[in-house]
């Protein structure tokens, strides 16, 4: 294994630069290391300017997700070793603004997360004294794979359709709303709709497929979305049938 | 039940368009664009070829097998035009373009299948 | 912090620093390979709507005479209108395979609890394929 790797890692300060370019650092590749560590040696050793985001350092906060080599990827989670004989590109996360070197602006998905409406919605609720909501495994099993969404963008990142249409709600939201609408114990699908079955919620989605492939918590926003269409279009025409709505 | 969006309908057709267009499309086009002209299988003659279209149950096999895939196409290509040419703001033209041809060639197919 | 009029909050001005936004490329989906399989599979509708030109433009010809049948059977042995129904059929099953692979993921089929595997529900979508090619070809052959 060689004693360095060079990482070309995108700079930009908005009171100095126009636009960003790409800043070259020779760091050491240990084979432990990942990404991050890579990031935090620069930041340590070289230039504390360089800005970025990370927390857990352990793929579950969802923080430190970067563009690495053009892929969507938590940098926490990529190790250094694996691009070897080349220099790495780390840039942020695309389809999204960039505040400073490699942080993004997530208000929009922020906004857009908030109109899937993902919490338990009741319209009845049950008196304390008869105790919790229970779940079966099965139950359970009904949503778990979308509950382990880490809000982390990366599909917001490899989804086109976000990239080129600023109302489209993306992957996560979608997801996560049917996280909580397969879940046993919420009753708020109805009020979901109009935000999902929407030309800017689930029919703007065009099956693309990446969302799923670079998730890193294979929570399969893609498969949650398609089969919120097949709902949503069969209530569509139950809806036809029911005169009046 | 709240009204949601129409494109529900639209995804409908795009579904019912495509699983019938993937079953059968490939066997139709490679008998009668490939096999048959080229002889790689013998060829039906002209006039069991109109017995056969005239059969009324056919004639409704091949409306429905001209039409739906149309309607396949255009919701796809319909989206194809909006995130691969960016012209979503011509999207009112775009629809009517789409939809538009769908609608005009299940009318020719049906004609023709009515007065064969 | 209830802002009240006896105990007023500062007035920031607030600062937006110049965020940079980059415009998506016409030629985005040349960037990475999954973006482009993507593209050619969404052509792929192009495929269908030809097939459905093709059979009009034949049962047309029927409709006409047995010449004008002949002649268009005889331009689908031109060199240049084989080339082209050969890619066209290759789009055809390109189509069926990415719709095999992609359609069952609109249910989550469960059999006793647990998620079926991707190529147990791929699979009767292929035996269908198969079945009705097979009676369709034996039904225009056998007579």
């Amino acid at each position: 294994m060689a004693e360095t790797i060079i990482l070309e890692v995108t700079r930009y300060s908005p009171e100095r630069d126009q636009k960003p370019a790409l800043e070259r650092f020779e760091v050491p590749l240990r084979p432990e290391w990942v990404i991050l560590d890579a990031l935090n040696y620069i930041k340590d050793k070289v230039d504390g300017s360089l800005t970025f985001r990370w927390s857990c350092r352990m793929g579950v906060c969802g923080s430190c997700g970067m563009m690495v080599n053009g892929e969507p990827k938590l940098t926490c989670a990529t190790f250094l070793h694996k691009y070897e004989g080349s220099a790495v590109r780390v840039e942020p996360l695309r389809y999204f603004p960039v505040v400073r070197d490699l942080v993004t602006e997530l208000s929009d998905f922020m906004r857009k997360l908030k109109r899937a409406k993902p919490w338990l919605i009741r319209r009845t609720e049950k008196p304390l004294a008869e105790g919790e909501y229970l779940q079966t495994p099965e139950q359970l099993d009904a949503y778990k794979q979308f509950s382990m969404c880490i809000n982390c963008t990366l599909c917001y990142a490899a989804c086109p359709v976000y990239g080129l249409d600023a109302e489209f709600i993306g992957p996560a939201a979608l997801a996560l709303a049917q996280r909580y609408n397969l879940d046993s114990r919420d009753q708020g699908a109805e009020e979901r709709m109009l935000a999902l079955a929407h030309p800017d919620g689930v029919w703007g989605c065009t099956f693309v497929g990446e969302c799923t492939s670079v998730c890193p918590k294979h929570v399969d926003p893609a498969g949650a979305i398609q089969q919120y269409k097949l709902k949503a279009a069969m209530h569509w025409f139950k809806s036809l049938l029911k005169p009046g709505g | 039940m709240p009204k949601t969006s129409n494109d529900a309908f639209f995804w409908g057709l795009f579904s019912a368009g495509g699983t019938l267009a993937a079953i059968l499309v490939p066997i139709h086009l490679f008998l009668f664009a490939l096999a048959f002209p080229m002889g790689w299988l013998s060829e039906p003659t002209y006039s069991s070829l109109m017995d056969t279209v005239r059969l009324p149950l056919v004639r409704v096999y091949l409306f429905v097998l001209c039409s739906l895939p149309l309607f396949h196409w255009a919701h796809r290509f319909r989206f194809t035009l909006y995130d691969g040419l960016q012209i979503k703001h011509l999207n009112e033209v775009i629809f009517a373009c789409c939809y538009g041809g769908a609608i005009a060639g299940t009318a020719v197919a049906g004609w023709l299948l009515w007065n064969i | 912090m209830e802002n009240h009029p006896a105990n007023p909050l500062p007035h920031y001005t607030e600062y937006h620093p110049r965020w940079y936004r980059q415009r998506v490329s016409t030629y985005w989906w040349l960037g990475r390979w999954p973006y482009l399989r993507f593209i050619l599979r969404e052509l792929s509708s192009l495929a269908v709507a030809y097939f459905v030109a093709l059979t009009l433009a034949q049962i047309y010809a029927l409709s006409q005479s047995p010449q004008m049948y002949a002649e268009l059977q005889e331009w689908l042995r031109q060199p240049a209108a084989v080339a082209l129904n050969v890619v066209v059929f290759l789009f055809a099953v390109f189509h069926t395979v990415t719709w095999f692979a992609a359609a069952p993921k609109a249910m989550a089929v469960r059999m006793r609890g647990k998620r079926v595997p991707e190529w147990a529900v791929a699979a009767p979508n292929y035996a269908a394929w198969l079945v009705a090619s097979a009676a369709v070809t034996w039904f225009l052959l056998r007579g």
